[in-house]
């Protein structure tokens, strides 16, 4: 079932509907265990400078090229010009397009910086990047994204590492009825079901670094989140029975003994 | 000549940008390189020779979310 169900992000496919960041992890070995686990195919990476004292190490000395789809962020970013910077640093080092755009408004909160973020996402599609923008839970911030020329939109379930969930399911729904590019949960997800529950409201993924990496068992829960977003995608298109406020017996009333 | 490369001030002898990587023990196809604010792209590096006064970011990919 899940041959004809993949997630096209800018036309190109992908089985996974989980994406993992890199980032926290005790050791690149079980950061490599926890992305196995994880079943995910784009990875989100960090852009920083090298340092000069320790340049032999490297990130991409553990991470399968043919395997993974990189995903630069701009974390750390508070303005649109540094956020853009890095972005073409990033396709530089990575020879890829696709970015996950991130401009932050307040260290506190890591929300976004909406204005920031326009400006720079302007100029992003303009010079050909596939444009991935971490966003509010807000259907018209989502909506201009989509008509600048995103390739999707990754709106927060909750604050980064916050592990809330999503906090506002409702916004959510209303982001996947108002844009057509892929809408992806990227930020706050804590445990399993908080990303079932994203799979089951219609996004397309969901993305998370925290929820993974800060659990006890990050391979484990790697695995859980595998398993969380395949069931919410499924029962997403199995069809959910309606809510109801009262009860309808699912055993047939004719036939009691008397 | 004076260069300051990743925030820090060094002294160098003349060179280019791809001997400069080799001397540091970077893979050139592992990072990005700015010079003085613009990108340097990689196949510039053998024929871009350094001043005194520039200004190199060196970056990579690490972990992040």
């Amino acid at each position: 079932m899940s041959q004809n169900d993949k997630l096209v992000i800018a036309g190109r496919e992908f089985t996974s509907r989980l994406m993992v960041g890199t980032g926290k992890y005790a050791s690149n070995e079980q950061m490599v265990r926890a992305l196995e686990a994880s079943g995910a195919e784009i990875i989100t990476v960090a852009v920083r400078r090298v340092n000069l004292d320790r340049s032999k190490e490297s990130l991409l000395d553990f991470i399968d090229l043919k395997k993974y789809t990189l995903l630069p962020n701009t974390a750390g970013c508070y303005s649109a010009d540094d956020a853009i910077r890095t972005c073409r640093l990033a396709r530089e080092a990575g020879m890829s397009d696709f970015v996950k755009l991130e401009v932050l408004g307040d260290e506190k909160t890591l929300f976004p910086e909406n204005e920031e973020l326009l400006k720079a996402a302007k100029v992003l599609v303009k010079e050909g990047f596939t444009v991935l923008p971490y966003t509010s839970d807000d259907p018209i911030m989502c909506k201009k994204l989509e008509d600048i020329g995103c390739a999707a939109v990754m709106p927060l379930g909750a604050p980064i590492g916050s592990g809330l969930g999503i906090r506002n399911p409702y916004n959510i729904r209303i982001i996947l009825d108002t844009v057509k590019v892929p809408v992806i949960v990227d930020a706050g997800v804590g445990t399993a079901s908080d990303a079932a529950i994203a799979m089951e409201l219609g996004c397309h993924g969901v993305l998370m670094n925290t929820g993974i990496a800060g659990a006890k068992d990050p391979v484990a829960m790697a695995e859980a989140m595998n398993l969380a977003v395949r069931a919410g995608r499924l029962a997403y298109r199995a069809g959910r029975i309606p809510k109801k406020l009262y009860a309808t017996a699912s055993s047939p009333i004719e036939g009691l003994v008397e | 000549m004076q260069i300051t490369i990743n925030g820090e001030e060094r002294s160098l002898t003349t060179q280019t940008m791809l001997q400069l990587l080799q001397s540091l023990e970077i893979d050139p196809r592992r990072v990005a390189v700015e010079l003085n604010m613009e990108i340097l792209p990689k196949a510039a590096y053998e024929a871009t020779t350094l001043a005194d006064g520039d200004r190199i970011e060196i970056v990579h990919f690490v972990g992040g979310g």
